[in-house]
């Protein structure tokens, strides 16, 4: 027990991963909670609507595989914005329908929404998706998780590598901050694996759910001779729709977008909360100590590809599949030196090589070489 | 698709497509909003209006498989929206600005309350022409993709013109906008040519609401519509309640909208907040430098509240 | 004939608003009924949700805070004909203002001293926010409802902008803000209960804008201004001085309300901050005809309707916009309702109908 314990405080402070309870990352226990028999209610925060093929979605899916599980009682919550309004979901779901573990799922609802209202319950579980949970500066009942999502999305600039025939893929995001930059530079990376040639063209909306400019920076991109896109935004719904209507291939994000695009789908970067929440709950359920921060990517579930849609060649299946098993057998690494960023500075030396779970790329503030577009807002 | 490099002239030709893509929900609304004006009223509920459009004629173009119906059902439902307004601003002492702004409230509420089954399913949009078939380059063809609404929007222009200077109605029309006893004196029914300008101002917002989810961008959702609706209304004043001018306004802010996207197409990228806020900006800028605290505002309809 | 016409007046104001509220419930209940849940059980869980428990009281009281402030924005103006809706813009600018000013002043301040300089600074910002429209429509003619709706649109750009800009933390890695104002210098709870002391000053502004209002010289000639521009000129009122003055005051109460956002929820001024308070300080201050004593139990009762928007979601299955619909279809009534006024022969000095 405390040997275990020990390695994983280790493995937290190198920002590595552990083995813990979920066969991810552990470090410190939460608080047991010994379950006195009956229902257990767990409480669903989101930021958006539940069906936004997207973000939301992606997690309402995960609390959905729940709702199968004896003993527990899911009660979802959309629209919750990150002020006062999420305090006051989280604190009505514990005072008025006696939610034991609470899972506020937007990004922005960690500091200080969520860490208020966990100091207030210190006898309740809070986990949140973003992973931003820190030993000794955050509280013992509160946790984090989130996935390496940008290894699924060097597979998709592996397809969309093979798939491009002018050689500019394009990227629609939402503000440029660290979670979004490591996307955009895996999803390039990936591609310049088939061809170094290839490009990236960045454009940011500004906001996570914009749907004019989401349109309207595909159309750009797509005038500019992209054949390939791919998005960091909430809902990925009308990126890929553009993209389908104007004839070229599309990456997905988030959830599956597959039925949307049935002709350019390529494949997608998509969220397995299904497997954590269930981990997650199930742990709870027996009493187990739950870890403070659960991170994972492809080999640890966290995350997953959509099925190829029917434009990906037999050659690009087999290239990303064998990428594939080597993150499964976790062996891969994207950040390997020499990369430069697109202003030619070198930012991981030759020889170096950042591995998924390196805390440095959590802080990544540059867009690789082959990326066009600019860090700053 | 062939890979033609455009390069810097890539941005003046976004910003004409978007400018085409962009700006039909800002005419419709406007248009619809200046023939509300123009008799007198102000109907700040058109946000609401347009976004229980978008809504309506999602649903129904997903339900029947015609988005044409979506469309009609779109403006339908808009008319009866301004029908409410009209109603209750006939009434005396009920102030037409707040009543707008309890419109958007509630035409959103009811939006977002009924369209939670709309936004995941996939409804057929409406068709585009293709205009630039003689054009090799890609993006020159795609610019010229233009949906009917948009050209239903520009036929209109000049028909509405037509109607408020050359006809009876328009006449009448024009009267009780600027003088409702002047209205009254020759017989004119204030508030029944009233309620006819809003329930048509109702009318168009409502299909400019449907040009956003069955067009561009194409599909139902609760963050749609980032106040086109209620911009379109401010630039109703700016375009001085000419539909001519609300024309231009219409194509400026569409452009505008474009703009920030294209120009990071091509590189540059910083102060896109500061982008996305120039047709406010520029609006209020212009507002500043045409008005005039001593005479009312030029082409202002006289008893239109927001201008005495 | 016992009762005076004042107190008639004032039964009346009360009186109609309540048989809004009343026609509204019946309205609201026959669209929840059409939708298929049962209107008692949305109105028993709204109860609960809004004034039930210790919980909800405390709830509802922290998220009418805000927008008691808010629509002290729009209901000042009104009392001189003056129709602003850019509340939020105000807001926004206030709490961003005092998010930065905090983070100039020396280490050593006292708590103290940061929330007095953030509150003022947010009440200056807000105020020349919308003192600039009151500015715009005396000197340039330039309509006060429009532009600051527009002020309010580049308000948020700018919030934007200096967050993910010149403002922004470098350590905010993910949740771009300005630097945190620190636990330590956060404003905190009225003593026994979790509601935070903007709740109080809003209490205090409204008293003090309705003493300002209605029992003072400036008030009475801004109501003049308010009863006729033309005639209140005549008679020699500065015009423009009272209507830059009022905005002013109506702007430094939504920009406290950003400032109290900043520096008791938040901690840092970021985009989620701007929530949309402003424009429901529209609709409350509508609903209370502009009094500044009556947008407290208004904004105290939409508050409640917001708080318990939750509780039907997750018992009833009905979407987050069913409080939408509700709010939507008060303010219509009430507004419709305005036209009752003076139909009654009851409420006028003579005796029944």
């Amino acid at each position: 027990m405390s040997v275990k314990n020990n390695i994983s405080r280790r493995s937290v402070l190198r920002g590595m991963v552990g083995v813990g309870a979920l066969g991810m990352v552990s470090s410190s226990m939460l608080v047991k909670t010994a379950m006195a028999g009956g229902t257990v209610t767990i409480g669903f925060v989101y930021v958006g609507a539940k069906d936004d093929y997207g973000y939301n979605q992606a997690h309402a899916e995960g609390a959905a595989a729940l709702k199968s599980i004896p003993g527990v009682k899911v009660i979802e919550e959309e629209n919750v914005a990150e002020t006062n309004d999420v305090q006051k979901t989280l604190e009505s779901m514990i005072n008025l329908d006696d939610t034991k573990l609470l899972f506020p799922t937007s990004f922005g609802y960690f500091d200080p929404h969520m860490l208020k209202v966990a100091a207030k319950y210190k006898d309740l579980t809070f986990l949140h998706c973003g992973g931003l949970w820190t030993e000794g500066k955050h509280p013992a009942n509160t946790g984090s998780y989130f996935g390496y999502i940008d290894e699924a999305q060097y597979l998709s600039g592996v397809v969309a590598g093979y798939a491009s025939k002018t050689k500019k893929l394009g990227f629609v995001a939402a503000i440029p901050i660290p979670q979004v930059l490591r996307n955009i530079n895996s999803f390039t990376l990936g591609a310049q694996s088939v061809d170094p040639s290839i490009t990236t063209q960045v454009i940011f909306t500004g906001g996570w759910s914009e749907p004019v400019k989401e349109a309207e920076a595909t159309n750009s991109l797509i005038d500019q001779g992209v054949d390939v896109v791919t998005c960091h935004v909430d809902g990925p719904k009308v990126i890929v729709e553009t993209a389908e209507k104007r004839g070229i291939y599309s990456c997905g994000y988030h959830a599956s977008q597959a039925s949307l695009a049935p002709k350019g789908y390529l494949t997608g970067a998509e969220w397995n909360w299904a497997k954590v929440y269930t981990d997650y709950v199930t742990s709870y359920l027996k009493g187990e100590e739950i870890p403070n921060l659960v991170r994972g990517g492809l080999k640890e579930g966290v995350v997953k590809t959509s099925a190829y849609g029917p434009a990906v060649s037999a050659e690009a299946r087999e290239h990303a599949d064998a990428v594939k098993a080597q993150f499964m057998a976790g062996e891969f690494v994207i950040y390997k030196g020499e990369i430069k960023d697109n202003k030619g500075n070198v930012v991981i030396a030759a020889g170096q090589s950042n591995s998924q779970t390196d805390i440095a790329l959590e802080s990544m503030d540059y867009l690789v070489s082959g990326v066009i577009g600019d860090v700053r807002s | 698709m062939e890979a033609v490099d455009l390069g810097l002239w890539s941005v003046p030709l976004a910003v004409f497509a978007g400018a085409i893509r962009v700006s039909t929900p800002f005419l419709f609304v406007s248009l619809g909003e200046c023939l509300t004006e123009r008799s007198g009223r102000i109907n700040l509920g058109l946000e609401g209006t347009l976004v229980f459009g978008a809504m309506s004629g999602y649903a129904v173009s997903y339900l029947t498989g015609s988005a044409w119906l979506g469309v009609l059902v779109a403006g339908l439902a808009g008319s009866l929206f301004g029908l409410l307004h009209a109603l209750i601003c006939n009434m005396p002492k009920v102030n037409d600005i707040a009543l707008g702004i309890a419109l958007m409230m509630l035409g959103t509420g009811l939006a977002f309350f009924l369209g939670k089954n709309y936004i995941q399913p996939q409804a057929p949009n409406l068709p585009a022409i293709s205009l630039g078939s003689w054009s090799d380059l890609a993006p020159v063809r795609s610019a010229l993709e233009i949906n009917a609404l948009f050209i239903i929007g520009l036929i209109l222009v000049p028909s509405l013109i037509f109607f408020l200077n050359h006809t009876r109605w328009g006449l009448m029309l024009r009267t009780v906008g600027d003088s409702e006893d002047a209205a009254r004196a020759i017989g004119f029914s204030v508030k029944g040519v009233r309620t006819f300008s809003t329930m048509a101002g109702g009318f168009l917002a409502g299909v400019g609401g449907s040009f956003l989810s069955l067009y561009y961008p194409g599909s139902w959702s609760e963050g749609l519509s980032s106040g086109q609706g209620i911009t379109a209304v401010a630039l109703v004043i700016f375009a001085r309640w000419n539909p001519l001018y609300c024309f231009y306004a219409s194509l400026l802010f569409g452009g505008a909208g474009a703009l920030g996207p294209a120009l990071q197409a091509v590189g540059i990228t910083s102060g896109y907040y500061l982008f996305n806020a120039a047709p406010y900006i520029l609006t209020l800028i212009i507002m500043i430098f045409s008005s005039s605290s001593t005479h009312r505002f030029a082409g202002a309809p006289g008893e239109l509240s927001v201008t005495r | 004939m016992t009762i005076s016409a004042r107190t008639l007046g004032a039964i009346e104001a009360l009186f109609i608003p309540l048989l809004a509220i009343l026609i509204s419930m019946i309205l609201f209940a026959v669209f929840v009924w059409i939708a298929g849940s049962s209107p008692a059980d949305v109105f028993a869980l709204m109860y609960k949700g809004a004034f039930g428990t210790s919980f909800s009281i405390e709830n509802t009281l922290q998220r009418a805070a805000p927008l008691i402030l808010a629509a002290l924005c729009t209901a000042l103006p009104a009392h001189l004909g003056m129709v602003i809706i850019g509340g939020e813009g105000a807001l926004v600018i206030g709490g961003l203002s005092a998010a930065g000013i905090a983070l100039t002043l020396p280490s050593g301040s006292s708590p103290l001293m940061i929330q007095t300089v953030m509150i003022l600074s947010g009440m200056l910002m807000g105020g020349l926010w919308i003192g600039a429209s009151g500015f715009l429509r005396h000197v340039r003619g330039v309509n006060e409802t429009i532009s600051s709706l527009l002020l309010s649109y580049i308000a948020i750009a700018i919030l934007n902008h200096m967050v993910s800009g010149p403002l922004r933390d470098p350590s905010s890695l993910n949740k771009p803000s300005t630097r945190p104002i620190g636990d330590e210098n956060m404003i905190g709870s009225i003593p026994g209960m979790d509601v935070h002391w903007g709740l109080v000053m809003g209490i205090i502004f409204c008293a003090c804008a309705y003493v300002l209002m209605y029992r003072t010289t400036f008030g009475f000639s801004a109501r003049m201004v308010g009863g006729n521009v033309r005639a209140a000129a005549m008679s020699g009122l500065p015009v423009g001085r009272l209507l830059v003055i009022t905005c002013v005051i109506a702007g430094a109460a939504a920009g406290l309300a950003g400032a109290v956002e900043v520096a008791a929820v938040h901690g840092a001024a970021n985009a989620p901050f701007a929530a949309g308070y402003g424009y429901t300080g529209i609709l409350i201050a509508f609903l209370a005809r502009q009094n500044p004593l009556a947008i407290i139990p208004v904004a105290i009762l939409m508050a409640g309707i917001d708080a318990s928007g939750g509780l039907l979601q997750r018992r009833l299955d009905l979407p987050d916009a069913t409080v939408y619909v509700l709010q939507g279809i008060i303010f219509i009534v009430i507004l419709a309702c305005e036209t009752l006024f003076g139909r009654f022969n009851i409420f006028q000095p003579k005796e029944t109908a």
